[in-house]
């Protein structure tokens, strides 16, 4: 159907748009890629296959992009492109290079975002603790940034996706930001083929510090994007540990945090043996996670739950095994914080497709929305239902209950199922916040109840929902008996005809909850050897603004209610 | 010269003030302040968790004035002050020795 529509093109347009025609080779050979790599097929060029033509003098890492395909430039000196002279290959040279640069474009661009929900996560982080706080909690909101990202540069890249390419993907697939990601190419792990493809992958060992070998265009796009989405993982539990982390335990914990996340990522992202689940062990297409849920937020919120966990509550949280309202100090920042968020959150998800040729990106856009509106619906009609008060602060974790629910499935799911995921998110995180503060455990902001439990949520809904649309071929999983029934191999869930996937989605869920937990609490563990987690009593009742990191966030106004009141 | 302080609740600040201008009284103190009487405060629910709002905010009225004027300036806060629901509030009169206008350093009545 696709070839015989790009042919159509190719042959109506020809003299008129020669990007439209060789686009339409391109996808003739690129986008039905098995006929092209069948062994009888013509060879792909190296710019999508990542070969290298000379092995001597190898092609990639590419520093300057020049490598991938041909820069198409106007023929104004007499030196650029004649159109009348240029073959089709020498077309589709210059549409590969566009189709680089589009995909390349659309990641960075979602980069951004990405980046700029920090700001959202301190702003909520902040409204929901006390005055007296305020500054400590935005210190550990910015300062997580930096240290993250200097763990994330220094080894965490390289044990995440330093064996990237080795990963398992179907016949035909192409690295969509450009064949340097080729040079991501070695790693640790079980069996395999003797070299760097493992069946069971455990790591990656490639790219520490981007050395001499990775320095690549595309390695760096790559690079990025996967740093901005550790940062989320990364501020997640300085939510769930406000008001009384030590500054300084905070400091080591930034710089560890990059291990057990870029573990946890190559295991599903990184090509490891969680994404190799449906190869091995016929699980689906192996642990799925488009964008996130498990690998980013799950693992954040547990770690959180350690971290709650390790420090003890609050002082006066708790009196005689009841949990006590210790109210945020600046509801209208956290609401601006979750519009930041929920702005951001249309990169993180679309920009997960890691091309922006891949047309899917609007279905993810309105999913993504989907699942954020009816979350706040879901949490606040939880309340109504419960009889409480529409609490400006529980809509709002409901909003990002739905979204990070959402975050795993979004590519997958028709739009109700989006909806609907958000709603059960909204619910579930109202249930969730009451059930932990009846636990015992303290948690200021919510953060283990919409990132850890509704993470597990985003995962085990899309081995619920997931359509069979989109996603064939995920993980190298490519059945013929579903190649038979429905004509493709997508991802597809337990109500679709799929229970293996569901299967693979609890797999994810249960290692992503029981190692992230695990890993946290003896990190905190041991780290309170290395310098305390927990501030003084009295440090906590003047808030650790002053004490920790010596700048009230309002100077200018009364913080205390005074005495040892905890609320103010 | 008796002081007359009342605690009233914020949002009748203006009314106090409107009824007592009509008595042309020379000047007033007003201070934001919290605090709880036989109520002790009321409960709210926050994330679920019940929570007791103990300090309640009011505003603290200041009026200095010639003996003469006590009872009918209590009466008018009285009035202009009641919502007749729990909370608006108490009057007290406490005796001043002396007081002194710093501009001119009169003292006294005609401090005031």
């Amino acid at each position: 159907m696709r070839n015989d529509r790009a042919k159509v093109v190719f042959t109506v347009r020809r003299r008129l748009a020669f990007a439209v025609s060789a686009l339409a080779v391109m996808a003739t050979t690129a986008l039905l890629p098995k006929q092209s790599w069948a062994e009888d097929a013509p060879a792909v060029p190296g710019y999508f296959s990542g070969a290298n033509t000379d092995p001597a003098k190898p092609t990639w890492p590419d520093p300057t992009g020049g490598a991938t395909g041909v820069w198409a430039t106007p023929a104004g000196d007499a030196k650029g492109d004649v159109p009348s002279t240029l073959s089709v290959a020498d077309v589709y040279d210059r549409v590969a290079h566009n189709l680089v640069s589009i995909n390349m474009m659309w990641v960075l661009i979602a980069g951004f975002l990405v980046m700029f929900m920090q700001a959202g996560f301190m702003m909520v982080e902040v409204g929901l603790c006390r005055a007296k706080n305020a500054s400590h909690t935005s210190a550990m909101n910015f300062m997580v940034y930096p240290l993250g990202c200097l763990a994330f540069w220094a080894y965490g890249f390289a044990i995440g996706w330093g064996n990237w390419f080795n990963g398992p993907v179907p016949p035909g697939w192409y690295a969509s930001l450009g064949p340097g990601l080729s040079v991501l190419n070695s790693g640790i792990g079980i069996g395999g083929d003797g070299g760097n493809i493992f069946t069971y992958g455990l790591m990656g060992t490639k790219g520490f510090f981007l050395g001499s070998g990775v320095t690549d265009v595309s390695v760096m796009a790559m690079f990025f994007f996967m740093m901005v989405f550790m940062d989320t993982t990364a501020t997640i539990p300085t939510g769930a540990m406000a008001e009384r982390w030590a500054w300084r335990n905070f400091i080591i914990f930034a710089l560890w945090v990059a291990l057990p996340y870029c573990l946890f990522a190559n295991w599903v992202w990184g090509g490891g043996w969680l994404a190799q689940a449906g190869l091995n062990w016929g699980l689906g297409h192996g642990a799925v996670d488009f964008a996130g849920s498990g690998v980013v937020h799950a693992m954040g919120g547990f770690i959180g739950l350690a971290g709650a966990m390790v420090l003890g509550p609050r002082l006066g949280k708790f009196v005689n095994g009841k949990p006590q309202a210790i109210p945020g100090h600046s509801i209208p920042m956290v609401v601006a914080g979750t519009f930041i968020l929920a702005f951001g959150w249309f990169g993180f998800n679309p920009g997960s497709t890691l091309s922006g040729t891949d047309l899917r990106i609007s279905f993810v856009v309105v999913n993504t929305m989907l699942a954020s509106i009816t979350g706040a619906i879901g949490a606040m009609a939880c309340l109504e239902f419960k009889g409480l008060k529409h609490d400006p602060s529980m809509l709002c974790n409901g909003m990002l209950a739905g979204l990070v629910a959402i975050t795993a499935p979004c590519a997958f799911v028709d739009p109700w199922a989006a909806a609907l995921i958000g709603l059960i998110g909204g619910v579930l995180v109202v249930y969730s916040v009451l059930f932990w503060e009846n636990a015992g455990i303290d948690d200021p902001v919510g953060a283990i109840s919409v990132h850890g439990i509704n993470g597990l949520w985003g995962l085990i809904s899309l081995g619920i929902f997931a359509n069979g649309a989109y996603g064939a071929g995920w993980n190298g999983v490519v059945r013929d008996e579903f190649v038979k029934l429905y004509g493709s191999d997508g991802v597809r869930g337990l109500l679709y005809g799929d229970p293996s996937q569901f299967v693979a989605q609890l797999l994810d869920a249960v290692v992503v909850a029981v190692f992230g937990f695990a890993m946290a609490y003896v990190w905190f563990k041991l780290s309170d050897k290395i310098t305390p987690i927990r501030v003084s009593e009295e440090v906590e009742y003047e808030g650790l603004d002053i004490p920790e990191v010596g700048a009230p966030a309002y100077p200018d106004f009364a913080t205390h209610k005074g005495g040892r009141s905890m609320v103010g | 010269m008796k002081k007359i302080e009342a605690v009233i609740k914020p949002f009748k600040l203006d009314e106090v003030k409107e009824a007592l201008s009509k008595e042309s009284i020379a000047g007033m103190t007003v201070s934001e302040v919290r605090g709880f009487g036989r109520q002790k405060g009321h409960t709210e629910l926050y994330r679920g968790a019940e929570y007791v709002v103990d300090f309640l905010p009011k505003l603290k009225i200041e009026i200095v004035v010639d003996d003469a004027k006590v009872d009918t300036i209590c009466r008018i806060i009285g009035q202009a002050a009641k919502t007749g629901r729990i909370g608006d509030g108490k009057i007290f009169v406490i005796p001043v020795e002396h007081a002194v206008r710093i501009r001119t350093g009169e003292s006294g009545n005609d401090a005031l």
